[in-house]
Protein backbone atom coordinates (compact mmCIF):
# COMPACT_ATOMS: atom_id res chain seq x y z
CA UNK A 1 0.00 0.00 0.00
CA UNK A 2 2.90 2.16 1.24
CA UNK A 3 4.66 1.61 -2.32
CA UNK A 4 2.01 2.32 -4.70
CA UNK A 5 1.36 5.43 -2.76
CA UNK A 6 4.62 6.89 -3.50
CA UNK A 7 4.53 5.42 -7.03
CA UNK A 8 1.72 7.26 -7.48
CA UNK A 9 2.18 10.54 -5.90
CA UNK A 10 4.82 12.11 -8.17
CA UNK A 11 2.64 11.65 -11.54
CA UNK A 12 -0.29 13.00 -9.87
CA UNK A 13 1.16 16.06 -8.32
CA UNK A 14 3.04 16.53 -11.68
CA UNK A 15 -0.70 16.15 -13.31
CA UNK A 16 -2.28 18.57 -11.42
CA UNK A 17 0.66 21.23 -11.72
CA UNK A 18 -0.09 21.07 -15.53
CA UNK A 19 -3.60 21.69 -15.06
CA UNK A 20 -2.62 24.14 -12.62
CA UNK A 21 -0.48 25.92 -15.38
CA UNK A 22 -2.84 25.50 -17.74
CA UNK A 23 -5.57 27.23 -15.76
CA UNK A 24 -5.25 30.75 -17.17
CA UNK A 25 -4.67 29.92 -20.74
CA UNK A 26 -8.11 28.13 -20.78
CA UNK A 27 -9.92 31.08 -19.17
CA UNK A 28 -8.45 33.54 -21.58
CA UNK A 29 -9.39 31.00 -24.64
CA UNK A 30 -13.32 30.32 -22.80
CA UNK A 31 -13.54 33.81 -22.69
CA UNK A 32 -12.97 34.95 -26.30
CA UNK A 33 -16.58 33.48 -26.70
CA UNK A 34 -17.86 35.50 -24.31
CA UNK A 35 -20.36 37.81 -25.74
CA UNK A 36 -19.61 41.43 -24.03
CA UNK A 37 -21.05 44.91 -23.69
CA UNK A 38 -19.36 46.56 -21.45
CA UNK A 39 -16.75 44.38 -19.92
CA UNK A 40 -15.39 40.71 -20.14
CA UNK A 41 -15.37 39.96 -17.04
CA UNK A 42 -18.88 37.83 -16.23
CA UNK A 43 -20.06 35.09 -18.52
CA UNK A 44 -22.80 36.46 -20.87
CA UNK A 45 -23.42 34.10 -24.04
CA UNK A 46 -21.30 32.02 -26.45
CA UNK A 47 -20.85 33.54 -29.52
CA UNK A 48 -18.18 32.94 -32.36
CA UNK A 49 -18.83 36.78 -33.29
CA UNK A 50 -15.12 38.12 -31.84
CA UNK A 51 -13.42 35.47 -33.53
CA UNK A 52 -15.41 36.24 -36.83
CA UNK A 53 -14.82 40.09 -36.24
CA UNK A 54 -11.33 40.66 -34.50
CA UNK A 55 -10.71 43.97 -36.70
CA UNK A 56 -13.50 45.39 -35.59
CA UNK A 57 -11.27 46.19 -32.43
CA UNK A 58 -9.18 48.34 -34.38
CA UNK A 59 -6.73 49.61 -32.13
CA UNK A 60 -6.07 45.80 -30.74
CA UNK A 61 -6.00 44.60 -34.62
CA UNK A 62 -3.37 47.65 -34.90
CA UNK A 63 -1.35 47.22 -31.81
CA UNK A 64 -0.89 43.48 -32.81
CA UNK A 65 0.38 44.29 -36.19
CA UNK A 66 2.65 46.68 -34.75
CA UNK A 67 3.79 43.56 -32.22
CA UNK A 68 4.20 41.64 -35.45
CA UNK A 69 6.39 43.75 -37.16
CA UNK A 70 8.97 44.99 -34.19
CA UNK A 71 9.07 40.93 -33.26
CA UNK A 72 9.85 39.99 -37.28
CA UNK A 73 12.60 43.08 -37.88
CA UNK A 74 14.29 42.24 -34.14
CA UNK A 75 14.12 38.52 -35.16
CA UNK A 76 16.04 39.02 -38.04
CA UNK A 77 18.57 41.38 -36.32
CA UNK A 78 19.10 39.52 -33.70
CA UNK A 79 19.59 36.33 -34.77
CA UNK A 80 22.22 37.51 -37.88
CA UNK A 81 24.36 39.41 -34.93
CA UNK A 82 23.66 36.78 -32.15
CA UNK A 83 24.81 33.54 -34.95
CA UNK A 84 28.10 35.85 -35.55
CA UNK A 85 29.05 36.34 -32.17
CA UNK A 86 27.86 32.49 -31.23
CA UNK A 87 30.15 31.03 -34.19
CA UNK A 88 33.05 33.16 -33.29
CA UNK A 89 32.88 32.08 -29.27
CA UNK A 90 32.73 28.74 -30.24
CA UNK A 91 35.35 28.40 -33.11
CA UNK A 92 38.15 30.96 -32.52
CA UNK A 93 40.46 31.86 -30.43
CA UNK A 94 40.89 35.60 -29.51
CA UNK A 95 41.85 37.81 -26.84
CA UNK A 96 39.11 39.38 -24.74
CA UNK A 97 36.95 35.83 -24.67
CA UNK A 98 36.18 36.67 -20.58
CA UNK A 99 34.95 40.02 -21.46
CA UNK A 100 32.99 39.52 -24.14
CA UNK A 101 31.35 36.85 -22.03
CA UNK A 102 30.42 38.97 -19.53
CA UNK A 103 29.33 41.60 -21.91
CA UNK A 104 26.84 38.68 -23.20
CA UNK A 105 25.72 37.90 -19.79
CA UNK A 106 25.11 41.00 -18.46
CA UNK A 107 21.68 41.97 -20.45
CA UNK A 108 20.40 38.36 -19.10
CA UNK A 109 21.00 39.21 -15.59
CA UNK A 110 19.47 42.89 -15.52
CA UNK A 111 16.05 43.63 -15.03
CA UNK A 112 13.91 44.73 -17.47
CA UNK A 113 12.87 47.41 -15.94
CA UNK A 114 16.74 48.48 -15.28
CA UNK A 115 17.43 48.04 -18.81
CA UNK A 116 13.99 50.23 -20.11
CA UNK A 117 14.87 53.20 -18.12
CA UNK A 118 18.21 53.07 -19.33
CA UNK A 119 17.12 52.93 -23.06
CA UNK A 120 14.98 55.64 -22.42
CA UNK A 121 17.03 57.81 -20.31
CA UNK A 122 19.67 57.47 -23.09
CA UNK A 123 17.52 58.71 -25.91
CA UNK A 124 16.11 61.61 -24.04
CA UNK A 125 19.91 62.65 -23.23
CA UNK A 126 20.99 62.66 -26.84
CA UNK A 127 17.75 64.04 -28.12
CA UNK A 128 15.96 60.80 -30.03
CA UNK A 129 12.16 61.10 -29.78
CA UNK A 130 11.08 57.22 -28.96
CA UNK A 131 8.79 55.36 -31.11
CA UNK A 132 8.56 52.52 -33.31
CA UNK A 133 12.54 51.93 -33.79
CA UNK A 134 13.09 53.27 -30.60
CA UNK A 135 11.10 49.55 -29.42
CA UNK A 136 12.82 47.78 -32.15
CA UNK A 137 16.10 48.87 -31.03
CA UNK A 138 15.51 47.62 -27.05
CA UNK A 139 14.05 44.34 -28.54
CA UNK A 140 17.22 43.60 -30.42
CA UNK A 141 19.46 44.77 -27.70
CA UNK A 142 17.67 42.22 -25.25
CA UNK A 143 17.17 39.07 -27.23
CA UNK A 144 20.56 39.06 -28.65
CA UNK A 145 22.33 36.95 -25.91
CA UNK A 146 19.33 34.82 -25.92
CA UNK A 147 20.27 33.66 -29.82
CA UNK A 148 24.02 33.49 -28.71
CA UNK A 149 23.41 31.19 -26.14
CA UNK A 150 20.82 28.80 -27.94
CA UNK A 151 22.82 28.96 -31.28
CA UNK A 152 26.60 28.16 -28.94
CA UNK A 153 25.19 25.25 -28.07
CA UNK A 154 24.39 23.67 -31.24
CA UNK A 155 27.77 25.44 -32.44
CA UNK A 156 29.70 22.69 -29.22
CA UNK A 157 28.22 19.84 -30.76
CA UNK A 158 29.58 20.30 -33.97
CA UNK A 159 32.37 17.92 -35.53
CA UNK A 160 35.17 20.09 -36.09
CA UNK A 161 36.23 16.61 -38.54
CA UNK A 162 33.22 17.55 -41.01
CA UNK A 163 34.37 21.37 -41.72
CA UNK A 164 38.08 19.88 -42.28
CA UNK A 165 36.77 17.49 -44.75
CA UNK A 166 35.28 19.73 -47.08
CA UNK A 167 38.54 21.69 -46.51
CA UNK A 168 40.76 18.74 -47.61
CA UNK A 169 38.49 18.43 -50.54
CA UNK A 170 39.94 22.20 -51.99
CA UNK A 171 35.84 23.76 -50.72
CA UNK A 172 36.62 27.21 -50.59
CA UNK A 173 35.76 28.72 -46.49
CA UNK A 174 32.64 30.10 -47.79
CA UNK A 175 32.27 26.98 -50.03
CA UNK A 176 32.79 25.14 -46.52
CA UNK A 177 30.57 27.43 -44.40
CA UNK A 178 27.33 27.42 -46.84
CA UNK A 179 27.72 23.65 -47.26
CA UNK A 180 28.59 22.06 -44.23
CA UNK A 181 29.01 24.56 -41.02
CA UNK A 182 25.24 26.56 -41.79
CA UNK A 183 23.13 23.50 -42.48
CA UNK A 184 24.17 22.12 -39.72
CA UNK A 185 24.40 24.66 -37.41
CA UNK A 186 20.62 25.79 -38.73
CA UNK A 187 18.41 23.91 -36.24
CA UNK A 188 19.83 26.10 -33.86
CA UNK A 189 19.41 29.01 -35.62
CA UNK A 190 15.87 28.70 -35.92
CA UNK A 191 15.47 27.56 -32.67
CA UNK A 192 16.95 30.98 -31.27
CA UNK A 193 15.41 32.48 -33.93
CA UNK A 194 11.98 31.13 -32.26
CA UNK A 195 13.41 32.08 -28.59
CA UNK A 196 13.98 35.99 -29.83
CA UNK A 197 10.18 36.00 -31.91
CA UNK A 198 8.28 34.87 -28.86
CA UNK A 199 10.33 37.59 -26.65
CA UNK A 200 10.30 40.15 -28.47
CA UNK A 201 6.09 39.86 -29.12
CA UNK A 202 5.59 39.23 -25.24
CA UNK A 203 7.78 41.94 -24.55
CA UNK A 204 5.99 44.77 -21.99
CA UNK A 205 8.17 46.31 -20.03
CA UNK A 206 11.40 47.51 -22.02
CA UNK A 207 8.77 48.21 -24.63
CA UNK A 208 6.64 50.42 -22.46
CA UNK A 209 9.60 52.87 -21.99
CA UNK A 210 10.44 53.06 -25.21
CA UNK A 211 7.06 53.42 -27.28
CA UNK A 212 6.71 57.19 -26.58
CA UNK A 213 2.43 56.82 -28.49
CA UNK A 214 3.38 53.79 -30.25
CA UNK A 215 1.54 50.78 -29.18
CA UNK A 216 1.90 47.45 -29.11
CA UNK A 217 -0.55 44.39 -28.13
CA UNK A 218 1.44 43.89 -24.72
CA UNK A 219 1.41 47.59 -24.26
CA UNK A 220 -2.16 47.89 -25.23
CA UNK A 221 -3.91 44.95 -22.75
CA UNK A 222 -1.70 46.65 -19.66
CA UNK A 223 -3.16 50.06 -21.25
CA UNK A 224 -6.57 49.06 -21.41
CA UNK A 225 -6.60 46.63 -17.95
CA UNK A 226 -8.06 49.27 -16.14
CA UNK A 227 -11.12 49.48 -17.92
CA UNK A 228 -11.15 46.33 -19.08
CA UNK A 229 -10.08 44.51 -22.19
CA UNK A 230 -12.27 43.72 -24.66
CA UNK A 231 -12.57 40.03 -25.75
CA UNK A 232 -10.74 40.59 -28.97
CA UNK A 233 -7.29 40.37 -27.12
CA UNK A 234 -8.60 37.12 -25.65
CA UNK A 235 -9.07 35.74 -29.48
CA UNK A 236 -5.27 37.22 -30.64
CA UNK A 237 -3.99 36.23 -27.96
CA UNK A 238 -5.23 32.24 -28.16
CA UNK A 239 -4.49 32.63 -31.77
CA UNK A 240 -1.03 33.49 -31.18
CA UNK A 241 -0.86 30.32 -28.78
CA UNK A 242 -2.25 27.62 -31.04
CA UNK A 243 -0.29 28.45 -34.02
CA UNK A 244 3.02 28.50 -31.62
CA UNK A 245 2.29 25.24 -29.88
CA UNK A 246 1.14 23.18 -33.71
CA UNK A 247 5.01 24.96 -34.39
CA UNK A 248 6.65 23.58 -31.17
CA UNK A 249 4.47 20.31 -31.45
CA UNK A 250 5.61 19.43 -35.73
CA UNK A 251 9.17 20.62 -34.69
CA UNK A 252 9.44 18.08 -32.07
CA UNK A 253 7.49 15.55 -34.14
CA UNK A 254 9.74 16.13 -37.15
CA UNK A 255 13.07 16.06 -34.70
CA UNK A 256 11.88 12.60 -33.32
CA UNK A 257 10.87 10.85 -36.35
CA UNK A 258 14.32 11.91 -37.70
CA UNK A 259 15.93 10.44 -34.41
CA UNK A 260 14.52 7.16 -34.73
CA UNK A 261 15.37 7.16 -38.91
CA UNK A 262 19.07 7.57 -37.75
CA UNK A 263 18.78 5.05 -34.76
CA UNK A 264 17.42 2.26 -37.55
CA UNK A 265 20.17 2.93 -39.90
CA UNK B 1 14.09 22.84 -27.73
CA UNK B 2 15.34 26.30 -27.71
CA UNK B 3 14.04 26.95 -23.96
CA UNK B 4 16.39 24.33 -22.77
CA UNK B 5 19.32 26.26 -23.90
CA UNK B 6 18.34 28.87 -21.71
CA UNK B 7 20.37 29.05 -18.67
CA UNK B 8 23.22 26.13 -19.83
CA UNK B 9 27.00 26.74 -19.68
CA UNK B 10 28.28 25.28 -22.67
CA UNK B 11 29.36 21.87 -21.15
CA UNK B 12 31.91 20.71 -23.68
CA UNK B 13 33.56 23.25 -26.39
CA UNK B 14 35.33 22.25 -29.03
CA UNK B 15 38.62 23.64 -28.95
CA UNK B 16 38.87 26.68 -30.75
CA UNK B 17 41.79 26.72 -33.68
CA UNK B 18 41.46 29.36 -35.82
CA UNK B 19 43.24 32.92 -36.43
CA UNK B 20 41.33 35.92 -34.41
CA UNK B 21 40.88 37.96 -37.32
CA UNK B 22 37.48 36.39 -38.56
CA UNK B 23 36.23 35.89 -35.01
CA UNK B 24 36.59 40.26 -34.72
CA UNK B 25 34.60 40.39 -37.78
CA UNK B 26 32.27 38.26 -36.78
CA UNK B 27 32.01 39.79 -33.07
CA UNK B 28 32.18 43.36 -33.69
CA UNK B 29 28.49 44.24 -35.14
CA UNK B 30 27.38 42.65 -32.03
CA UNK B 31 29.20 43.78 -29.43
CA UNK B 32 29.19 47.37 -30.50
CA UNK B 33 25.40 47.06 -30.98
CA UNK B 34 25.84 46.21 -26.85
CA UNK B 35 28.01 48.54 -26.21
CA UNK B 36 25.71 51.10 -27.75
CA UNK B 37 22.36 50.15 -26.60
CA UNK B 38 22.86 48.40 -23.23
CA UNK B 39 26.76 49.30 -21.68
CA UNK B 40 26.12 53.53 -22.57
CA UNK B 41 22.42 53.36 -21.52
CA UNK B 42 23.80 51.70 -18.06
CA UNK B 43 25.90 55.18 -18.04
CA UNK B 44 23.19 57.22 -18.89
CA UNK B 45 20.61 56.02 -16.01
CA UNK B 46 23.76 57.12 -13.35
CA UNK B 47 24.57 60.29 -14.79
CA UNK B 48 20.60 60.40 -15.20
CA UNK B 49 20.45 59.77 -11.91
CA UNK B 50 23.12 62.89 -10.55
CA UNK B 51 20.68 65.48 -12.47
CA UNK B 52 19.49 68.32 -10.33
CA UNK B 53 16.20 70.10 -10.48
CA UNK B 54 16.00 72.69 -13.79
CA UNK B 55 16.45 76.17 -13.10
CA UNK B 56 13.47 77.35 -14.92
CA UNK B 57 11.32 74.78 -12.42
CA UNK B 58 9.72 73.32 -15.39
CA UNK B 59 8.54 69.57 -15.33
CA UNK B 60 10.97 66.96 -16.50
CA UNK B 61 13.35 69.38 -17.09
CA UNK B 62 16.89 68.57 -15.23
CA UNK B 63 20.53 69.93 -15.59
CA UNK B 64 23.50 67.76 -15.53
CA UNK B 65 25.40 67.63 -11.94
CA UNK B 66 26.68 65.56 -9.17
CA UNK B 67 23.28 65.66 -7.08
CA UNK B 68 23.86 62.50 -4.88
CA UNK B 69 21.22 63.66 -2.54
CA UNK B 70 18.95 62.27 -5.10
CA UNK B 71 19.94 58.68 -3.95
CA UNK B 72 18.62 59.51 -0.53
CA UNK B 73 15.93 60.85 -1.17
CA UNK B 74 15.03 58.15 -2.92
CA UNK B 75 15.78 55.52 -0.04
CA UNK B 76 13.95 58.22 2.36
CA UNK B 77 11.04 57.87 -0.22
CA UNK B 78 10.31 54.49 -1.48
CA UNK B 79 12.36 52.47 1.42
CA UNK B 80 9.17 50.45 1.90
CA UNK B 81 8.79 49.55 -1.65
CA UNK B 82 12.44 48.71 -2.06
CA UNK B 83 12.27 46.26 1.02
CA UNK B 84 8.59 44.77 -0.21
CA UNK B 85 10.37 43.71 -4.05
CA UNK B 86 13.11 41.98 -2.11
CA UNK B 87 10.96 40.15 0.08
CA UNK B 88 8.27 39.15 -2.91
CA UNK B 89 11.01 38.22 -5.04
CA UNK B 90 12.82 36.08 -2.41
CA UNK B 91 9.47 34.71 -1.82
CA UNK B 92 8.42 34.10 -4.65
CA UNK B 93 11.51 32.44 -5.85
CA UNK B 94 11.84 29.82 -3.47
CA UNK B 95 7.85 29.06 -4.00
CA UNK B 96 8.68 28.38 -7.59
CA UNK B 97 11.61 26.17 -6.60
CA UNK B 98 9.30 24.02 -4.88
CA UNK B 99 6.81 24.18 -7.21
CA UNK B 100 9.06 23.26 -10.33
CA UNK B 101 11.54 21.43 -8.74
CA UNK B 102 9.67 18.08 -8.46
CA UNK B 103 8.28 18.74 -12.16
CA UNK B 104 11.83 18.94 -13.33
CA UNK B 105 12.34 15.40 -11.38
CA UNK B 106 9.88 13.90 -13.32
CA UNK B 107 10.17 15.14 -17.02
CA UNK B 108 14.43 14.81 -16.77
CA UNK B 109 14.52 11.52 -14.50
CA UNK B 110 10.82 9.55 -14.17
CA UNK B 111 10.10 10.09 -18.13
CA UNK B 112 13.75 9.59 -19.60
CA UNK B 113 12.72 6.54 -21.58
CA UNK B 114 9.78 7.94 -22.83
CA UNK B 115 10.88 10.33 -25.67
CA UNK B 116 6.86 11.29 -26.36
CA UNK B 117 5.62 11.75 -22.55
CA UNK B 118 9.27 13.47 -22.23
CA UNK B 119 8.49 15.98 -25.21
CA UNK B 120 4.74 16.41 -24.65
CA UNK B 121 5.41 17.48 -21.10
CA UNK B 122 8.40 19.94 -22.34
CA UNK B 123 5.91 21.64 -24.58
CA UNK B 124 3.44 21.86 -21.86
CA UNK B 125 5.87 23.30 -19.33
CA UNK B 126 6.59 25.96 -22.17
CA UNK B 127 2.93 26.78 -23.01
CA UNK B 128 1.97 29.39 -21.05
CA UNK B 129 5.11 31.49 -23.15
CA UNK B 130 2.88 31.59 -26.00
CA UNK B 131 0.33 33.72 -24.36
CA UNK B 132 1.10 36.97 -23.25
CA UNK B 133 1.70 37.12 -19.35
CA UNK B 134 -0.40 39.79 -19.25
CA UNK B 135 -3.34 38.03 -20.45
CA UNK B 136 -2.44 35.32 -18.09
CA UNK B 137 -2.16 37.65 -14.72
CA UNK B 138 -5.43 39.34 -16.08
CA UNK B 139 -7.04 35.69 -16.00
CA UNK B 140 -6.05 35.04 -12.69
CA UNK B 141 -7.34 38.52 -11.52
CA UNK B 142 -10.54 37.85 -13.02
CA UNK B 143 -10.46 34.14 -11.14
CA UNK B 144 -9.52 35.99 -7.81
CA UNK B 145 -12.24 38.57 -8.29
CA UNK B 146 -14.85 39.33 -5.48
CA UNK B 147 -17.52 38.05 -7.91
CA UNK B 148 -15.64 35.12 -9.13
CA UNK B 149 -17.12 31.76 -8.16
CA UNK B 150 -13.80 30.92 -6.23
CA UNK B 151 -13.76 33.69 -4.01
CA UNK B 152 -17.50 33.04 -3.72
CA UNK B 153 -16.84 29.41 -2.56
CA UNK B 154 -14.06 30.53 -0.08
CA UNK B 155 -15.91 32.58 1.46
CA UNK B 156 -18.78 30.23 1.59
CA UNK B 157 -16.59 27.51 3.32
CA UNK B 158 -14.94 29.90 5.92
CA UNK B 159 -11.61 29.92 4.55
CA UNK B 160 -11.97 33.59 3.54
CA UNK B 161 -13.73 35.76 5.51
CA UNK B 162 -17.05 37.46 3.92
CA UNK B 163 -15.33 41.26 3.59
CA UNK B 164 -12.00 39.75 2.50
CA UNK B 165 -10.61 40.36 -1.32
CA UNK B 166 -8.24 37.97 -2.58
CA UNK B 167 -6.79 40.80 -5.20
CA UNK B 168 -4.91 43.44 -3.85
CA UNK B 169 -3.29 41.10 -1.21
CA UNK B 170 0.40 39.90 -0.77
CA UNK B 171 -0.70 36.73 -1.53
CA UNK B 172 -2.63 37.79 -4.65
CA UNK B 173 0.81 39.71 -5.76
CA UNK B 174 3.12 36.52 -4.96
CA UNK B 175 0.85 33.88 -6.46
CA UNK B 176 1.01 36.22 -9.55
CA UNK B 177 5.03 36.33 -9.46
CA UNK B 178 5.47 32.84 -8.45
CA UNK B 179 3.35 31.35 -11.53
CA UNK B 180 4.75 33.74 -13.95
CA UNK B 181 8.10 32.34 -13.59
CA UNK B 182 7.46 28.42 -13.24
CA UNK B 183 8.75 27.43 -16.21
CA UNK B 184 11.88 29.73 -16.03
CA UNK B 185 12.74 27.71 -12.77
CA UNK B 186 11.82 24.38 -14.56
CA UNK B 187 13.65 24.21 -17.85
CA UNK B 188 17.08 25.03 -16.42
CA UNK B 189 16.85 22.47 -13.50
CA UNK B 190 15.67 19.66 -16.28
CA UNK B 191 18.21 19.93 -17.86
CA UNK B 192 20.33 19.14 -15.20
CA UNK B 193 18.30 16.66 -14.14
CA UNK B 194 18.67 15.12 -17.69
CA UNK B 195 22.16 14.34 -17.89
CA UNK B 196 22.44 13.47 -13.92
CA UNK B 197 24.16 9.35 -14.39
CA UNK B 198 21.39 7.37 -13.01
CA UNK B 199 23.83 4.63 -12.01
CA UNK B 200 24.95 7.14 -9.01
CA UNK B 201 21.58 7.00 -7.74
CA UNK B 202 21.84 3.31 -7.90
CA UNK B 203 24.84 3.14 -6.71
CA UNK B 204 23.80 4.91 -3.08
CA UNK B 205 20.67 2.81 -2.63
CA UNK B 206 23.23 -0.05 -3.06
CA UNK B 207 25.15 1.06 -0.06
CA UNK B 208 21.94 1.01 1.71
CA UNK B 209 21.07 4.84 1.78
CA UNK B 210 17.53 5.52 1.98
CA UNK B 211 15.31 7.53 -0.77
CA UNK B 212 15.69 10.63 1.32
CA UNK B 213 19.40 10.71 2.11
CA UNK B 214 20.12 9.16 -1.73
CA UNK B 215 18.26 12.44 -2.83
CA UNK B 216 19.90 14.98 -0.43
CA UNK B 217 23.50 13.25 -1.12
CA UNK B 218 23.26 12.56 -4.91
CA UNK B 219 20.25 14.02 -6.71
CA UNK B 220 20.49 17.65 -5.38
CA UNK B 221 23.82 18.63 -5.41
CA UNK B 222 24.31 16.98 -9.30
CA UNK B 223 20.96 19.61 -10.04
CA UNK B 224 22.42 22.69 -8.55
CA UNK B 225 23.78 24.22 -11.48
CA UNK B 226 20.51 24.08 -12.66
CA UNK B 227 18.54 25.11 -9.08
CA UNK B 228 21.02 28.01 -9.67
CA UNK B 229 20.44 29.00 -12.70
CA UNK B 230 16.77 28.20 -12.41
CA UNK B 231 17.10 31.15 -9.21
CA UNK B 232 18.36 33.78 -10.95
CA UNK B 233 16.59 33.34 -14.00
CA UNK B 234 13.52 33.90 -11.63
CA UNK B 235 14.70 36.54 -9.05
CA UNK B 236 16.23 38.93 -11.43
CA UNK B 237 13.28 39.46 -13.68
CA UNK B 238 10.59 39.32 -10.74
CA UNK B 239 12.42 41.89 -8.29
CA UNK B 240 12.12 44.54 -11.55
CA UNK B 241 8.56 43.53 -11.96
CA UNK B 242 5.45 45.83 -11.93
CA UNK B 243 2.52 43.95 -13.66
CA UNK B 244 1.61 41.50 -11.01
CA UNK B 245 2.02 44.11 -8.00
CA UNK B 246 0.05 46.72 -10.41
CA UNK B 247 -3.32 47.62 -8.89
CA UNK B 248 -4.70 47.28 -12.12
CA UNK B 249 -3.63 43.58 -12.11
CA UNK B 250 -2.98 41.80 -8.75
CA UNK B 251 -2.04 44.36 -6.50
CA UNK B 252 -3.20 47.75 -4.60
CA UNK B 253 -1.75 50.30 -3.49
CA UNK B 254 0.00 48.95 -0.49
CA UNK B 255 1.81 46.38 -3.41
CA UNK B 256 4.07 48.48 -5.18
CA UNK B 257 7.24 47.10 -5.85
CA UNK B 258 10.23 48.85 -7.03
CA UNK B 259 9.26 48.11 -10.03
CA UNK B 260 6.22 50.53 -9.82
CA UNK B 261 8.10 53.15 -8.19
CA UNK B 262 10.34 53.26 -11.37
CA UNK B 263 7.34 53.20 -13.74
CA UNK B 264 5.34 55.33 -12.24
CA UNK B 265 8.40 58.14 -11.29
CA UNK B 266 9.69 58.02 -14.86
CA UNK B 267 7.10 57.70 -16.91
CA UNK B 268 4.33 59.49 -15.52
CA UNK B 269 6.05 61.75 -12.40
CA UNK B 270 9.00 62.27 -15.33
CA UNK B 271 11.30 62.26 -12.07
CA UNK B 272 14.17 61.15 -14.20
CA UNK B 273 16.82 60.99 -11.53
CA UNK B 274 14.56 59.70 -8.93
CA UNK B 275 13.83 56.81 -11.36
CA UNK B 276 17.39 56.55 -12.45
CA UNK B 277 18.47 56.40 -8.88
CA UNK B 278 16.51 53.78 -7.92
CA UNK B 279 17.23 51.89 -10.84
CA UNK B 280 20.86 51.97 -10.48
CA UNK B 281 20.73 50.70 -7.02
CA UNK B 282 18.45 47.85 -8.27
CA UNK B 283 21.59 46.91 -10.65
CA UNK B 284 24.46 47.21 -8.14
CA UNK B 285 22.17 44.83 -5.87
CA UNK B 286 21.49 42.19 -8.43
CA UNK B 287 24.99 42.56 -9.67
CA UNK B 288 26.16 42.08 -5.76
CA UNK B 289 23.73 39.28 -5.32
CA UNK B 290 24.60 37.54 -8.73
CA UNK B 291 28.34 37.59 -8.10
CA UNK B 292 28.50 36.03 -4.66
CA UNK B 293 25.60 33.64 -5.03
CA UNK B 294 27.84 32.25 -8.06
CA UNK B 295 31.02 32.09 -6.65
CA UNK B 296 29.60 30.40 -3.37
CA UNK B 297 28.06 27.70 -5.36
CA UNK B 298 31.07 27.80 -7.33
CA UNK B 299 29.78 27.26 -11.04
CA UNK B 300 31.68 30.56 -12.68
CA UNK B 301 30.56 30.11 -16.25
CA UNK B 302 26.35 30.20 -15.42
CA UNK B 303 24.29 30.68 -18.40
Amino acid sequence: MKLSLGKWLLPSYVAFAFIFMMIPIAYTFVFSFNETEKSNIAWKRFTFENWLNVCDQQEVCNAFGNSMAIAVIATLVATVLGTAIAIALGRYKFKGRGATNLLLFLPMATPEVVMGAGLAAQFLNVGIGKGFWTIVIGHIMFTLSFVVVTVKARVATLDPRLEEAGKDLYGSPASVFWRITFPLLLPGIMAAAMLAFALSFDDFIITQFNAGAETTFPKFIYTAAARGIPPEANVLGSAVFFVAIAIVLIVQLRSSLKAKRLAKK
Amino acid sequence: MAFVALGQGSSKTVEPTRSSRVAFVLLAPGVIYLGLFFLTPLFSLIITSLKTASMTGEIGMYDYGLEFGNYAYAVSQYGPQIFRSFVYATVATVMALLISYPIAYFIGVKARNKPVLQALLLTLVIAPFFISFLLRTLAWKQIFSNESPVTQVLQALTLLPADQNIIGTDFAVIFGLTYNFIPFMTLPIYTSLERLDLRLVEAGSDLYASPAKTFWRITLPLSMPGVISGTLLTFIPISGDYVSASRDFLGDSDTSMLGNVVEATYLRMQDYPTASALSVMLMAAIVIIVSTYVRRAGTEDLL
